[in-house]
């Protein structure tokens, strides 16, 4: 009976840390399998401890190319989506202009579309306009499928503004410029970041799109994928949880500064 | 419709002429010539949607006037932007910049001017109004007054040649805005600069404002001061959104001296043709209108001790509500149904209940007169409104 009770009163918490567990459980095992030292080709059987992969991460012919070109095109999809997003965004919340509402259901749908249908569409008009496949087609690809995540998290953000803060700022001698970079960037910058995280994550990850599209040219992702046809070598997990660390680390931080500062107002 | 228009010195009137808004087919403002006076406290007063707000915004230049000049002084602003005007705004619900403490807020418009060392002005502004010990925090931290004054700070730091207030006090509960009423008026007693402020609450534009302009679909109603308003309303909107008249159909009969005679049902009442704005021919139509607090009310069976000489009207009282410092009587008489009395209670006589047949009576100087061709309604709904 006190068993049952206790179980009434933690069913909660139990209940969330079971989510949680099921959520970052993928992640331990990649980390725990990033010190192992298999035997043959594949990491799949725990062998024995080992940080060799963590001393050699580019020991692996290829792969370092493959993460640094990934990076590199996520930055600049990053950018290029968020940038375009952004003035998207505004012009949807701020400006009645013709077809307006048709704009703003248009947007939304590469999201919808199939992403492989994409991938073998979009493959089809590079082919058709004779381009040449690799970083470029890759990088105009990624931008394309990061905007409409852009526009929405901005604009979210954006209708929430309201627009008497920029006439303040007017009435209080800030011309455009100004009134744009004092008050309207600062207060869009959550909205933006938050556009621009999600574009980095989606454009570094992305595999199938970047696969129709790549040419000879390879990427992380398709590097991981090339190599599980003939074996994994550990510096995959390294880098993937490599990745991770850094991630939490983003958070720790931009959590921290966030309480100081609350802690210094209060 | 101008005030006066002699000049008061150089810099801070601010003259509107001829000026005009239009959305589309939409007449928001119709043609509108204003001058308010510097160092004025001017308020333009009116219900939702009458275009007060507009007229406010095309003073501070937010606003593209279809027609029309803005003059600050001597100065024609009309085709100036916002930010290049003298002149600054508190805006409704205040629009605090969210992501700057309340120190930065303030020095805002001084940096974007170029001013290098703005700390003991924004300090001094800060004690002004009362929130020195606030700079640090952000405006979400501060409670809806401090807020309002924190507008107000931002706004007067910049010395502006006239400052605009939208509806300041609105989003401000009943206490607090009396308390913000008085403290306005205290700021700009002491910096001499010119006000105006757009409200829709009656009493705050009485209070606060020196001369009050009623809007009313587009249009200035009438403009003066707030005892002239309310003693001699023009129209019946005016008569009707400024406190409560009770207006009257009456014919007008003979001319005695100064005074009109008109005949309201069987009633003979005494109109003085001064105060009187509606044509007043032999046989016209007019509405005699009286104020609630200018009534007496006597038990029929006083008549004979209502002196002779004032306007009288008989009937019964169809409700009376004591609030204290005063009792609201509502009298049905044969020339109008529900006429408001308000009576002081000094000494109630407990005759007065409601069935009873009694005699109203006022000084003949206290009526006014208004063109009967008005609707006798217009304002009340507006009024109801608006508070």
């Amino acid at each position: 009976m006190a068993f049952v009770n206790w179980l009434k009163r933690n069913l909660v918490v139990i209940a969330g840390l079971l989510t949680l567990g099921y959520l970052l459980l993928p992640n331990v095992v990649v980390t725990v399998f990033s010190f192992n030292k298999p035997n043959g080709r594949f990491n799949y059987t725990w062998q024995r401890f080992s940080t060799d992969a963590w001393k050699d991460p580019c020991g692996v012919a290829g792969m370092c190319d493959s993460l640094a070109l990934s990076l590199q095109i996520a930055l600049w999809a990053t950018l290029g989506a968020t940038a375009l997003g952004t003035m998207i965004a505004f012009a949807l919340v701020r400006y009645r202009f013709r077809a307006r509402g048709a704009v703003n259901s248009l947007i939304f749908l590469p999201m919808a579309m199939p992403e492989v249908v994409m991938a073998a569409s979009l493959l089809t008009l590079f082919l058709n306009m004779g381009a040449r496949l690799g970083f470029w087609t890759v990088l105009i690809a990624h931008i394309m499928f990061c905007l409409s995540f852009v526009v929405i998290a901005v604009k979210a953000r954006v209708m929430s503004m309201d627009p008497r803060l920029e006439q303040a700022a007017q009435d209080l001698y800030a011309g455009p410029f100004q009134t744009f970079v004092r008050v309207t960037l600062p207060i869009a910058a959550p909205g933006i970041a938050a556009g621009a995280l999600l574009a980095f994550a989606l454009s570094f990850d992305d595999f199938i799109i970047t696969n129709f599209n790549a040419g000879s040219t390879v990427t992380f992702p398709m590097f991981v994928w090339g190599s599980a046809q003939r074996g994994t070598p550990v510096q995959i997990n390294v880098i993937g949880t490599a990745m991770f660390v850094v991630a939490v680390l983003f958070v720790l931080v931009s959590m921290a500064v966030g309480n100081r500062r609350k802690r210094r107002v209060a | 419709m101008k005030t006066t228009t002699n000049a008061t010195g150089p810099g801070g009137d601010v003259r509107l002429a001829g000026i005009s808004k239009t959305y589309g087919s939409f007449t928001a403002v119709h043609p509108l010539d204003l001058t308010v006076p510097q160092g004025s406290f001017f308020a333009l007063l009116g219900a939702s949607g009458c275009g007060k707000t507009t007229t406010l915004r095309m003073i501070a230049g937010l606003e593209e006037p279809s027609a029309g000049t803005v003059h600050l002084g001597d100065q024609d602003v009309t085709a100036l932007p916002p930010y290049k005007r003298p002149v600054n705004t508190v805006f409704q619900s205040y629009a605090l910049f969210p992501h700057l403490d309340i120190f930065e807020n303030v020095a805002f418009g001084l940096r974007r001017r170029g001013v290098k060392s703005v700390k003991k002005q924004v300090e001094e502004m800060l004690d002004l109004v009362q929130l020195g010990e606030q700079a640090r925090k952000k405006p979400h931290q501060l409670s809806g007054g401090q807020q309002q004054r924190v507008a107000v700070a931002r706004a007067l730091i910049n010395h502006p040649k006239v400052l605009l207030l939208d509806e300041p006090l609105g989003a401000l509960d009943l206490k607090l805005r009396r308390q913000m009423q008085l403290e306005l008026k205290r700021i700009q007693t002491e910096v001499g600069i010119t006000f105006v402020h757009v409200t829709h609450d009656q009493e705050e534009a009485m209070t606060m404002a020196d001369t009050v302009a009623v809007m009313n679909g587009g249009r200035v109603e009438q403009l003066g001061a707030p005892a002239d308003l309310y003693e001699n309303p023009r129209t019946t909107f005016v008569a009707n959104f400024l406190g409560t008249s009770n207006l009257i159909e009456a014919e007008v009969g003979a001319r005695d001296g100064d005074d009109l005679v008109v005949k309201a049902a069987g009633d003979k009442l005494l109109l003085p043709a001064g105060r009187c704005s509606a044509p007043a021919g032999t046989g016209g139509k007019v509405l005699v209108g009286v104020r609630p607090e200018k009534i007496g009310i006597a038990h029929a069976d006083e008549a004979g001790a209502v002196p002779e000489g004032r306007n009288r009207l008989t009937g019964t009282i169809a409700a009376t509500s004591f609030i204290g410092v005063s009792t609201q009587y509502v009298v049905d008489c044969e020339a109008c149904p529900g006429v408001e009395v308000y009576v002081q209670n000094i000494d109630r006589d407990p005759r007065l209940v409601p069935g009873a047949d009694v005699v109203l009576h006022w000084n003949p100087a206290h009526t006014f007169g208004l063109d009967a061709a008005q609707d006798i309604d217009a304002g009340l709904a507006e009024e109801e409104a608006a508070r």
